[in-house]
């Protein structure tokens, strides 16, 4: 299990690493672009944009589409997957929390029975 | 028969929920077993704050902890944790304080900005319903926390998180995950 969220994180670290590629994912939040708009944009060949935007896809932070002769980038279906990961880790930190709350109000509860009962003798 | 949920009824019974209700509000829901009064001496005393908010699964332990539990009063949580040589400073100000019904207090350590948090004790039955309300100054903002956690700590986060499903031993915790294989 960890392993497999390792594979996958690894994926995205290795995409995040990369200041161009932030910033291509920066730019795809904004608007759907083709590969040449991000060449153009980060001053780069269409070939260095190709790899880049090819880690990415892989990393599944960009999905691509080809109508005719035009390859358009748009931001790939990681990242709701990713919030719906993060609320349940989320959730999991609270729920061990509350656990340990449990504990605690019982504890209060008893004592306040002990107390009540010595209070009324 | 398990006998990881014989030992905690309670934790199959009162389930804690979150959702993201809105662009910049985060919700955290659970009932607790005792009266609203109680419920609320356990988030606002500081010795018994410390005996929760930071299970042991956690790999982290409370340096110190302070409240000055009335509007305006501030409060200091600090931690050591594995990850990080310097403490972890966590602090704000209560903007409101109704005893044994509501807190609301800032979350300073971010800097400008951080969300404010708002807690409702509701008390039905002997039971309490304690509703968390972390509300973000933008969209933005709670995407960013979303992302910092998913991404930016991720391994350190999933490796705490499977530390915390060894210890707890909880089945449900590792049936969800099988779904998301």
């Amino acid at each position: 299990m960890v392993q497999c969220y390792q594979a996958r994180f690894d994926l995205s670290f290795a995409a995040l690493s990369d200041a161009t590629r932030r910033g291509v994912l920066e730019e795809l939040g904004r608007a759907d672009a083709s590969i040449t708009d991000l060449a153009e944009k980060f001053h780069m060949t269409l070939t260095g944009m190709k790899k880049h935007v090819g880690v990415l896809e892989r990393a599944w932070l960009v999905t691509t589409v080809k109508v005719g002769r035009v390859r358009t980038c748009k931001l790939g279906p990681r990242r709701l997957e990713e919030e719906a990961a993060w609320i349940e880790s989320y959730r999991r930190v609270w729920d061990a929390r509350f656990d340990e709350l449990d504990k605690v109000v019982e504890e209060l509860k008893r004592k306040e029975r002990i107390d009540g009962r010595r209070n009324r003798q | 028969m398990d006998a990881g949920t014989d030992s905690k009824p309670s934790s199959a019974k009162n389930r804690t929920a979150v959702q993201r209700t809105s662009e910049r509000e985060l919700v955290v829901t659970r009932t607790f077993n005792g009266p609203g009064r109680l419920v609320f001496e356990a988030w606002t005393h500081p010795d018994l704050i410390q005996r929760w908010w930071v299970p042991k699964s956690f790999g982290a332990s409370f340096l110190s902890c302070e409240t000055d539990v009335r509007t305006g009063g501030a409060y200091r949580f600090v931690f050591s944790h594995a990850s990080s040589e310097k403490p972890l400073a966590f602090f704000g100000k209560y903007l409101e304080v109704v005893p044994g019904s509501r807190l609301v207090w800032t979350n300073e350590e971010g800097g400008e900005g951080g969300a404010i948090t708002t807690v409702t004790f509701e008390e039905i039955d002997g039971e309490t319903l304690v509703v968390t309300r972390d509300v973000y100054s933008s969209k933005e903002a709670l995407d960013a926390a979303i992302a910092s956690g998913a991404t930016g700590g991720s391994c350190e986060t999933y490796e705490q998180l499977d530390a915390l499903l060894i210890n707890l031993g909880a089945s449900a915790t590792r049936r969800t995950l099988r779904g998301e294989e």
